[in-house]
């Protein structure tokens, strides 16, 4: 590219006048000869790809969603209307504006790091464990909503991997919710050691039922999943309408189902205010299924190759149909059991606002870890924070919790256009190629 | 050898054959099953055919239940038993579209007996329904012949939607607030644009980005402002019925086009002057030039750059209108997620219109008719839960996807970024 812009620029400045022209000439070597030197220094650029740029595009994401925040902050307009009596003024109110709000954000997330210390220590010196629940009770709560990022970031992922991509993960999710709570408050009789594994499935049935058929369109009518998926979700919130208001609803007022049997219920690990469950574990077992599926296995390998090259895959003799039904109801089966674990291990019961866009925040998530599980799990700890937090925000900062979707939104679009970031923070390193992830309509 | 691929070529026609003339004997069935159980002999339904003050009154349409649906039924069934049989309707299309129709019809009857309906009052509504979908479509259509896919169109119709009712409020003007939805429109597909041509951002990923970011903002301003600010910020007002002097008067088609809000006017206007657009004129062409093969466009000297910029800010606008069509054109105030999935359905309808303004617009009329029934069903009171019947446009959209009625090609270059070499 800098080569023909020169060739084109030469016969102009010949035309015009001679002297300038050694000038390029002289600098051409220097410039190329600092690239050889950037070329040495690189540092991996792997390293650069999976941390770093998505590490910018979050903090630019939090930048973006700071301003926002000053600018719907009343105290800081009524100072940038003093402007020029007071610009300090205005710009601190922004500033303690931002500061209020993501300090009420982490603190809300993570809790206070003082308390939390001497939670342990009167812990330590008296076995008094009031204290330190109270201390750590942020945390687990933000590990509580970690537990469906993480199932959902693996189904939107595993899509991602195929060159699908799954949109439907909410509705998914909500179908899960309700297939494990039927058969966790409907079966009565049995031992937790059936009970809890059924009902598991139970919500990975709902859910990959609720994938395999946009799949299946996929693969037999070359229908677009984007759109089969937003479909499935919003037939999905119609049906939990029906069902929480007629077979499902529980005695009562509430569109609600009744509390699953305690033998369904996926044990907690601390007294009760703290929610933090067996969850949260099988997620993290499951991000390692995923990753063998994916990396270890044949199956895994014939995914990716679909994903990676459809018609090269096809011509080696893989059936790309089936695997686009196989990733999308496994898609589905995982989105299904992050319903089932919100189920089983935190609510006990399913309500009609239960999903509340946690299958959107997925695509984010998914898009930010890179489509790895490693990735997907730091992404949804990070998520499980942000939407932890925002609560506190809410109530401490007046701010509504959908700031969390603006940041989300941005973050996609830092992600998905590292030109952009490469461009704010002047960056030369790194490579500049970028996988293709989606396909058009019916191909 | 010979004989079994020629065999194989006989088999594909003869199982499709089998295919349709099944599903429409099924069909038939279905009817006789779902509808006629329950009625009884001498029953009668009344379809109403005028909306209020028009000159010429036509009777109402009362139809006897029971002979009514029989025919209907014995039209599909033999009609099915004809394909089985003998074959030779070759077009599968053509059927299905009659006995899709046989079947509402017959589900209409079923749902009316021994009350009145008023059917011109429903169509009415369909277009109504239909326009956001149909605006949608053609923001869709603009956008992908030449080759931008713009699944964004929720987003900015979303923030469209609350920007107009905004301004409009300031301004106590409806006229602004449809002006500034189209410069929201214009500026959200601007950013869609600069995205994927600029910067080559995956075209479907750009799109989730500006939905989850449309949702995210005007959810959040909506909760910081509109929410505890109504009569300031969100109450607009909407725009008047205008009815065209006697145009409106023409019996059944007056009610049903010429009485209706400015912006449905638009929408009528502009799925005409697209389609000139789009294959009668010089942009036209280059538009679906670069739409099919940009590098022989630009070989020839169009700019596929600035066609493909042109464009996508093009059908953003059009888009805006659809989405002051949600809050001025409807009901006069933002509520949260009020687009309800309608740009996806657009998208589903620019496909099933094959990329084209026209059929865009009819198809956004069977959404809209799906949309329309369910809602006057809930009227009614039909046995059926109403969460079952508004479902029906999701379905709906779900199975034109299919491509079994219809499939369509879409551009050539459709979703690909452009390099220039």
């Amino acid at each position: 590219m800098p080569a023909k812009k020169d060739a084109r620029k030469s016969p102009g400045s010949t035309s015009s006048d001679a002297t300038p022209r050694p000038v390029p000439q002289s600098k051409q070597p220097a410039e190329t000869s600092g690239e050889l030197h950037r070329e040495i220094r690189r540092p991996s650029s792997a390293w650069v790809d999976n941390l770093l740029m998505p590490a910018l595009a979050v903090f630019t994401g939090l930048v973006v969603g700071g301003l926002i925040i000053a600018v719907a902050n009343d105290a800081a307009i009524t100072a940038w209307g003093n402007f020029f009596q007071n610009p300090v003024a205005a710009i601190k109110a922004s500033w303690d504006a931002i500061i209020q709000a993501y300090s009420a954000l982490f603190g809300g997330a993570l809790g206070n790091p003082a308390d939390i210390v001497a939670g342990f220590q009167t812990y330590f010196a008296t076995g008094q464990t009031a204290g330190l629940y109270k201390a750590i009770y942020p945390f687990s709560e933000s590990l509580v909503l970690t537990t469906p990022y993480i199932f959902l970031g693996l189904a939107v992922a595993l899509g991602f991997r195929c060159g699908l991509f799954n949109i439907g993960a909410e509705g998914q999710f909500f179908m899960g919710a309700l297939g494990a709570a039927y058969v966790g408050y409907s079966i009565t009789t049995l031992p937790w050691f059936i009970h809890l594994p059924l009902a598991l499935f139970g919500g990975a049935v709902a859910g990959a039922i609720w994938g395999a058929i946009p799949g299946y369109l996929k693969a037999k009518f070359g229908a677009h999943e984007v759109v089969n998926t937003i479909m499935m979700n919003w037939i999905a919130f119609r049906l939990s309408d029906w069902l929480l208001n007629g077979p499902m609803k529980a005695v009562g007022y509430r569109p609600v189902t009744s509390t699953v049997e305690a033998t369904a219920e996926l044990p907690r690990f601390f007294p009760d205010p703290l929610r933090l469950n067996w969850g949260f574990p099988l997620a993290l077992v499951f991000a390692l299924l995923v990753y063998w599926f994916l990396f270890k296995t044949t199956l895994g390998f014939e995914v990716r190759a679909v994903g990676a090259n459809p018609d090269a895959s096809r011509y080696a003799g893989m059936s790309v149909m089936r695997n686009f039904v196989l990733v999308m109801t496994l898609s589905g089966a995982l989105a299904g059991l992050a319903g089932a674990t919100q189920v089983l291990g935190t609510d006990h019961w399913v309500g009609q606002g239960f999903s509340a866009g946690y299958g959107f925040d997925s695509i984010a998530l998914a898009l930010l870890g890179k489509s790895h599980p490693l990735g997907v799990v730091l992404a949804a700890l990070l998520f499980g924070i942000l939407r932890g937090g925002a609560t506190s925000m809410q109530s401490l900062a007046r701010i509504p919790i959908h700031i969390i979707s603006v940041i989300q939104g941005m973050v996609i679009i830092f992600v998905a256009a590292p030109a952009i970031i490469r461009w704010i923070y002047r960056l030369r390193i790194g490579t500049a190629e970028q996988t293709v992830l989606t396909r058009g309509w019916g191909k | 050898m010979a004989e079994q691929t020629q065999a194989a070529i006989m088999s594909k026609p003869n199982r499709q054959r089998l295919g349709t003339g099944l599903t429409l004997v099924i069909a038939g069935l279905l009817m006789l099953v779902l509808f006629v159980r329950g009625t009884q002999s001498g029953q009668t339904a009344t379809f109403g055919m005028n909306t209020g003050g028009a000159a010429l009154m036509i009777p109402d349409l009362v139809l006897p239940v029971q002979p009514t649906l029989y025919t209907l039924i014995v039209v599909t069934v033999f009609l099915g038993a004809w394909q089985l049989a003998r074959g030779g309707i070759r077009s599968t299309g053509w059927l299905l579209v009659i006995v899709s129709f046989c079947f509402v019809a017959a589900f209409l009857i079923w749902a009316t007996k021994d009350g009145s309906f008023n059917l011109v009052g429903m169509l009415n509504g369909t277009l109504g329904r239909a326009i956001p979908i149909a605006l949608a479509a053609l923001c869709g259509v603009i956008s992908e012949r030449a080759a931008v896919v713009n699944i964004a169109i929720e987003g900015i119709m979303l923030i469209a939607a609350m920007t107009a009712v905004i301004s409009a409020t300031l301004a106590h003007s409806l006229v602004v607030g449809l002006l500034v939805a189209i410069l929201t429109g214009a500026v959200v597909a601007a950013l869609h644009a600069v995205l994927v041509i600029r910067f080559k951002v995956d075209q479907i990923v750009s799109g989730v980005a500006i939905n989850i970011f449309g949702t995210g903002i005007t959810s959040f301003i909506s909760s910081r402002y509109l929410e505890s600010n109504i009569d300031v910020l969100n109450n607009s007002g909407t725009f008047k019925v205008m009815s065209i002097p006697l145009l409106s008067q023409i019996p059944i088609l007056g009610p049903i086009f010429f009485e209706q809000g400015p912006i449905v006017y638009i929408a009528l206007l502009l799925v005409a002057v697209l389609h000139v657009l789009l294959f009668y004129t010089p942009w036209g062409l280059r538009t679906r030039a670069v739409g099919e093969h940009p590098k022989a466009a630009d070989t020839l000297g169009i700019n596929v750059f600035l066609t493909r910029y042109v464009n996508v800010i093009i059908g953003g606008m059009i888009a805006g209108i659809g989405g002051a069509y949600f809050t001025i054109g409807s009901v006069g105030r933002f509520d949260q997620n009020m687009t309800a999935g309608k740009g996806f359905i657009g998208l589903a309808a620019m496909i099933f219109g094959k990329w084209n303004p026209i059929g865009a617009f009819l198809s956004s009329l069977l959404f809209g008719f799906a949309d329309s029934l369910q809602v006057k069903m809930q009227i009614l009171r039909v046995p059926i839960p109403s969460e079952f019947l508004a479902m029906a446009p999701y379905i709906v959209t779900m199975i034109v996807l299919t491509g079994i009625v219809g499939r369509a090609i879409p551009p050539a270059a459709d979703g690909t970024p452009y390099e220039k070499q």
